[in-house]
């Protein structure tokens, strides 16, 4: 949750990256880790298996300077996307200020998508949450392999809420500062 | 989320740093953190220069909410208490109230019993505090109420600046 801190003048928000495994959700993280000043990110951390896929999280502070006197800092989480890492996805979530969905449009992932969606509904009602209550956006990545679900197609499926959706290519840079900074704003502007 | 953000004011901050710094002292550690469970560093005392402090709140955070689950596992609601064993320096973690967590770092200058004892005694007045600051007890001066509710727009040109 967000922090303040008047003390210390300093203001945190944590932003989690959901969505079902092997979407990008990492990649869109080392997509901003290798994108952003030095002055600007602090260290990424990556709890990964032997196998490359996310453990328990990905984490990485990016900060946004000083405003207004307020040290302000965004702290990005990816939860491990695996079906069977759900104990570790609640801890994650747990705190959000903010959610970016990663979809993936091959066809062939339609019910992942579709499963993690559901899962995301079960673990914030734990909180007490529904998914409408919470500041969030979808990102439908991977648009430049074959076999895609159409933008319409995946709205259709996974964005009853109609919140907004970027297309990227989370390899290729493509849509992920745009996700982020849509994400940032409609947390702040809910501040 | 939102609607839970925590907020701290300057006396209670203070009264949270001098706590930290009196067990920093009374305990002989190398350095004393506190964070809460979402991984943001409160404050810290002692040696922290070589620690990349943003990195260790994260994962203190996450230790305790991975050792929370495995204390839910065997029943318990969660272990108040933990301890990292290394070759010349050690942790122990302990939980406050309202989801903070106190973390010592201490070398064989000491020893796991006195700071085991000194946290105990600190925890107490810590978390006492913290019920305080969380209670809702103190209230923020208006206009800085309207600073902080009016700096959403500064923020949102700062993200254009740096994201494009």
């Amino acid at each position: 949750m967000a922090l303040i801190n008047y003390a210390t003048r300093e203001i945190n928000f944590k932003i989690v990256y959901y969505g079902p495994g092997l979407g990008g959700k990492t990649t869109n993280l080392r997509w901003i880790y290798g994108e952003l000043d030095q002055n600007t990110k602090g260290k990424m951390i990556t709890l990964a298996t032997e196998m490359d896929r996310t453990l328990f999280f990905d984490f990485l502070p990016v900060d946004l300077g000083r405003v207004r006197g307020f040290q302000t800092r965004l702290r990005l989480y990816t939860v491990p996307g695996q079906v069977f890492y759900n104990a570790t996805r609640r801890i994650i979530l747990r705190g959000a200020d903010g959610l970016i969905f990663v979809a993936d449009s091959q066809r062939e992932r339609r019910e992942d998508n579709l499963d993690s969606l559901r899962n995301l509904k079960d673990n914030l009602a734990t909180f007490d949450l529904r998914l409408p209550d919470v500041p969030y956006v979808m990102q439908y990545n991977k648009r430049d392999l074959p076999n895609l679900m159409t933008v319409a197609e995946m709205d259709e499926l996974l964005n009853p809420n109609r919140v907004p959706y970027f297309e990227s290519v989370a390899t290729q840079g493509i849509g992920i500062f745009e996700t982020l900074k849509e994400i940032a704003k409609t947390v702040i502007r809910k501040f | 989320m939102l609607i839970d953000r925590i907020k701290l004011f300057e006396s209670g901050f203070q009264a949270i740093k001098e706590n930290i710094e009196k067990l920093l002292q009374q305990s002989d550690a190398k350095a004393v953190l506190l964070v809460d469970r979402d991984g943001n560093l409160i404050t810290n005392a002692g040696e922290t220069e070589k620690i990349d402090l943003e990195s260790f709140a994260t994962l203190a955070a996450a230790d305790f909410a991975a050792t929370s689950q495995l204390a839910e596992l065997i029943g318990e609601q969660q272990f108040l208490t933990l301890y990292h064993q290394g070759e010349r320096d050690h942790l122990y973690f302990q939980a406050l109230a309202r989801n903070i967590i106190i973390a010592v770092i201490f070398d064989q200058r000491t020893t796991l019993g006195l700071v085991r004892v000194r946290v105990k005694h600190a925890a107490q007045t810590l978390s006492k505090i913290l019920e305080d600051i969380f209670g809702g007890q103190e209230q923020l001066a208006p206009e800085e109420e309207a600073r902080i509710e009016d700096i959403s727009k500064d923020i949102e040109d700062e993200l254009d600046r740096l994201f494009g």
